[in-house]
């Protein structure tokens, strides 16, 4: 099969599998059947393309639409893009199979219309990962919103309507009002022969036209702002509102879509968007991109320090995400090479560790009906394997070995050093440093109580009335998967580092 | 064939005349529906064929001399790009409209009236397609009043079901007959000083007035100001266009709700025509926008229409009228295309003339048939409905996403040209309001899809049942235009570029 081909497909079948899974709605097993068969096969259309892209191949594909004349809906599959779309459709397997069991274990309704809805999400995903150009990116963005609404207000319930508004009022009006603004002032500068293209291009849009005074600091300055606001996805801080809110969906919405699809869909379009949009090296040369260090700086402790207080678990895990997000805006901000590849690393280990972290959530609501931290107690002597993968997981957001959150935050490091060499300002170094520092003693003090209620507290008199053991054994088998792939990429960081060298090439 | 093919443009409004008085004679029954869809699906056909003639295969232009009299003594029909899209829309709504109505007016209007409604229907279009083909000032203002005469009775036709439509009516009357005059007026200021009623000649007699101004005896400078005021007025009130909208939500809500879909459709677009038409081809851009200033009050006026009609249709408890105002929000993005004084605005403003057309006829039928079965259109009346009658809720979200301007339905075509001809004058914050304005949609558009979708019919209300096909397959006909526009605007952005680059002067 060729590769345009296969690009084609990753983005196309999902859809398919939507269909297919409408039009089984009355068998279950038969529909649940379509969306596992549909995840492995987008996985591995994925996965297929890889080493093209690690040899340095250019795999473009166009699709026939005419959306608006002289401005294309094409795909080129380029390293970052690269990860982010390995991640998502790699994570949607395990959690195809965790959500049969959340679902029917928990008596949701309106199942197909749930099922229906996540290739659809998929399909949006791969479409952002191999965009093209800045247009086709706002497309798949755009339908990624709307394509998760329903998911998120699936209750149906008045506090999921409120969500749901919250939901759909943050993300629409940030990428309208801002990033299209950006996206079409961009095109209305190509048109006026200002910039080469709409593209993403190796080293940016701007380089030339900044050098010749066509575009002035402040402008570039301004169409910076647009866009890293107009991608409310990464949650960037005062954005960030529709992520806790999100949290009223059922479980495998939050763990697949508000930890890995959707919110790395954010962070990875706010870094390809400094990397080739921008450029590293115009956005260094410019300086109007080092306040993003601050706010991202500001947001991961803001973050930590609210998820502190949040006795409900899935609330304190999204206010968790807030702050992971920001250090891969805060890494990519910091425009060095080495940065670079710890932003890419660090969406990867965000993603592992914390769809984990919200599978056992989940398990836990689903075994043992309990939604708050304060009711944790015990519960490690019920739950074992869930709780094992929850510590596991929790590990690799403080960043310690030997989890794959250690690798990033290592990183992480590197890239500040970097930055230091390079001769960056200081002040930028030494405030990342300490946001590192503080942050990790703030995510060990939201993720220890758990780890040590569950495991060293016995369980409150109460609840020997209510015996349960472990979650449905589907579910189980998800959050063991992906614990074990935390546990992995530590013992195994090459696979890690490869790729985020090859998004590093690429980026400089 | 020759013959007819010959005499196309004087066809075009003197069939739907003629049948127009075989039905108020003959039209028992329900032989005058027949005679109205005989008569509006030929006139769609011939300007299809003029469209198809004009822009695609040149000339681009197609002169008809009435009695043969040469202009510009005589009335001459001219056919150009732009002229030949606004008549093929008002053709189309007109055709898929009169094919709803046949069904939907069954319980507005009495069955003794019916022969009369379907006479007045057609006058009104002889007006519309009058007012958009002939290029004569005089001609133009007696096809004005055709129009509005035939309109102020279909929308008193309403008070069948509420009294209401009487007053509305007459509150249009009141303000449309001053607009008539006062385009009278100007016309006759024109007339002063050039002594022609022909559009193009009195073009050409104004260049040569225009000349001496840059001299030192300039002459009838006030005159053609006032005239040029007048005329703007007359037409602004037909547009409704803000501050001069206040007739329209009312006519709207109480007509019946054929009438609304065609009114909404036809009757503001061409009077935008109008203000295109007058603008462009007689005064001149020099003149109007470059001497006169008046493109920066008109899109002062086009910037408080989306915001203040838009936030008008966020308050409405009724969904006709929370449509209606829309309209007046809606209007004010095509106003500020025709001020935006660019291929792209122009472009804009035809597009979104045909694709407003598509949305709010689509969005104005469905509603009728929520009038048809359940006997209202408050929001009340539609909570729960997207279960009971799912094509006509999924035509009326269609639609409605078209309003917002979602990607890949039609509304996003003519956006994206409007803030792409606002940035390439550098209109900053007009292009951030027009941005503004998809996001105020949104909140209209969503308390209605809520409504919709998750609110539950109200107690003992009767059973409904999905409407009757003759009203569901024109309304979704329009819905399914409107996605089709959108996903491949190859033929909008033709056309509308043709006719834009024939305003300006430009080589197509």
């Amino acid at each position: 099969m060729s590769p345009e081909l296969t690009v084609l497909l990753a983005v196309g079948l999902p859809l398919v599998g939507t269909l297919l899974i409408v039009a089984l709605g009355r068998w279950p097993n038969l529909r649940d059947g379509v969306t596992v068969v549909t995840s492995l096969a987008v996985f591995s259309l994925v996965a297929s393309l890889l080493p093209a892209v690690l040899a340095g191949r250019v795999v473009e594909a166009q699709l026939g639409l005419n959306l608006i004349p002289g401005v294309p809906v094409a795909f080129r599959v380029e390293p970052l893009g690269m990860v982010y779309a390995l991640v998502a459709s790699l994570l949607w397997i395990p959690n195809s199979v965790y959500a049969f069991g959340y679902m029917r274990g928990n008596h949701e309704k309106h199942q197909t219309r749930f099922f229906a809805c996540f290739p659809v999400a998929i399909a949006s995903a791969v479409g952002i990962a191999f965009a093209e150009n800045i247009f086709t990116m706002f497309l798949f963005y755009e339908v990624l919103t709307f394509s998760t609404v329903p998911l998120v207000t699936h209750k149906g319930s008045s506090d999921a309507m409120r969500s749901g508004r919250v939901y759909l009022g943050v993300l629409l009006t940030t990428s309208v009002c801002l990033q299209l603004f950006a996206v079409l002032w961009i095109y209305v500068l190509y048109r006026q022969g200002v910039l080469p293209g709409i593209g993403f291009v190796r080293g940016g849009l701007f380089g030339n036209a900044l050098a010749a005074g066509a575009v002035s600091a402040q402008m570039l300055g301004l169409l910076f702002f647009l866009y890293i606001y107009g991608i409310g996805k990464s949650a960037l801080m005062p954005m960030h509102k529709w992520l806790p809110a999100a949290m009223v969906a059922p479980t495998p919405v939050s763990a697949f879509l508000h930890a890995v699809a959707v919110v790395k869909a954010g962070v990875f379009c706010v870094v390809k968007v400094i990397v080739y949009v921008f450029g590293v090296e115009t956005l260094r040369l410019s300086g109007q991109s080092a306040w993003l260090v601050y706010v991202s700086g500001g947001t991961i402790l803001a973050a930590s320090l609210i998820a502190l207080f949040q006795d409900n678990l899935k609330k304190r895990l999204a206010y968790s995400t807030i702050s992971q997000l920001s250090y891969v805006i805060m890494a990519a901000a910091l425009l060095t090479p080495v940065a670079i590849m710890a932003a890419t690393v660090h969406i990867i280990a965000h993603a592992l560790g914390k769809i984990t972290l919200f599978f056992a959530a989940g398990s836990v609501y689903t075994a043992a009906h309990k939604t708050q931290v304060s009711q944790l107690d015990g519960i490690g002597r019920r739950m074992p394997w869930t709780m094992a993968a929850f510590t596991i997981g929790a590990l690799s957001m403080i960043g310690v070995p030997p989890v794959v959150g250690f690798i990033s935050k290592w990183t992480l490091l590197r890239g500040v050093v970097e930055s230091a060499q390079l001769g960056g300002t200081r002040a930028e170094e030494l405030f990342a440093l300490c946001v590192i520092a503080l942050s990790t003693l703030l995510n060990a003090g939201y993720f220890a109580p758990i780890i040590y209620r569950a495991f060293f507290r016995p369980p409150s008199p109460e609840d020997e009335h209510h015996p349960h053991g472990e979650a449905p054994v589907s579910m189980v088998f998800a959050l063991c998967t992906t614990a074990g792939l935390v546990l992995l990429f530590f013992v195994w960081p090459r696979a890690l580092l490869t790729l985020g060298a090859a998004v590093m090439e690429a980026a400089t | 064939m020759e013959l007819i093919q010959l005499h196309l443009p004087a066809l075009i409004v003197v069939l739907p005349l003629v049948t127009g008085l075989l039905t108020a004679l003959l039209g028992r029954g329900g032989r005058g529906w027949w005679i109205s869809l005989g008569a509006t699906g030929a006139v769609l056909a011939a300007t299809l064929q003029l469209l198809a003639q004009v822009v695609y295969q040149g000339p681009q232009t197609v002169t008809y001399l009435m009695g043969n009299w040469p202009m510009p003594y005589g009335i001459g029909y001219v056919v150009d790009p732009l002229n030949a899209a606004v008549m093929a829309t008002v053709a189309l709504i007109g055709f898929v409209v009169t094919l709803y109505a046949g069904r939907s007016m069954a319980p507005e209007i009495s069955p003794d009236r019916a022969r009369y409604f379907w006479a007045v229907w057609q006058f009104c279009l002889v007006g519309l397609l009058g007012i958009t083909i002939t290029g004569d000032a005089f001609n133009f203002y007696v096809l004005l009043e055709i129009s509005s005469l035939s309109t102020y009775t279909l929308i008193a036709m309403g008070h069948g079901r509420d009294r209401r439509a009487l007053t509305a009516a007459i509150h249009y009357l009141v303000l449309g007959t001053i607009g008539a005059c006062c385009y009278l007026v100007g016309i006759a200021y024109l007339y002063m000083v050039t002594g022609s009623l022909n559009f193009a000649d009195i073009h050409a007699r104004l260049a040569d007035i225009y000349a001496t101004w840059a001299t030192d005896a300039p002459v009838y400078k006030k005159t053609i100001i006032a005239g040029f005021a007048f005329i703007m007025v007359g037409l602004s009130l037909k547009l409704a266009l803000f501050p001069l909208h206040v007739w329209q939500p009312n006519a709207y809500t109480y007509a019946p709700a054929a009438v609304s879909a065609l009114l909404a459709g036809t009757a503001t677009k061409v009077g935008a025509y109008g203000m295109i038409r007058i603008v462009y081809s007689v005064m001149g851009t020099d003149f109007a926008f470059t001497f006169l200033r008046s493109d920066i009050l008109l899109a002062a006026c086009a910037l408080m229409a989306i915001l203040v009609g838009s936030l008008q249709a966020i308050k409405q408890t009724n969904a006709k009228k929370l449509l209606a105002y829309s309209s007046v929000g809606q209007i004010g993005y095509i106003a500020l295309g025709i001020a935006a004084n660019n291929v792209a605005g122009l472009q804009a403003a035809v597009i979104h003339i045909f694709n407003h057309a598509l949305t709010k006829g689509a969005m104005f039928m469905a509603l009728g048939c929520v009038l048809y079965r359940t006997g209202g259109v408050r929001l009340e009346h539609l909570r729960g409905l997207g279960r009971k009658m799912p094509l006509t809720c999924a035509a009326f979200l269609v639609g409605g996403m078209g309003l917002i301007g979602v990607p890949l339905t039609s509304g996003f075509v003519s956006k994206w040209y409007l803030v792409q001809s606002a940035l390439e004058r550098q209109w900053l914050a007009p292009a951030g309001v027009v941005l503004v304005g998809s996001i105020l949609a949104l909140v209209y558009v969503g308390r209605c899809a809520e409504a919709m979708y998750f609110g539950q019919r109200p107690e003992n209300s009767p059973e409904v049942r999905e409407a009757p096909l003759s009203m569901l397959v024109p309304t979704l006909l329009l819905a399914a235009a409107s996605l089709y526009f959108g996903i491949d605007s190859g033929t909008t952005s033709r056309v509308s570029e043709a006719a834009a680059k024939f305003l300006l002067g430009v080589a197509p």
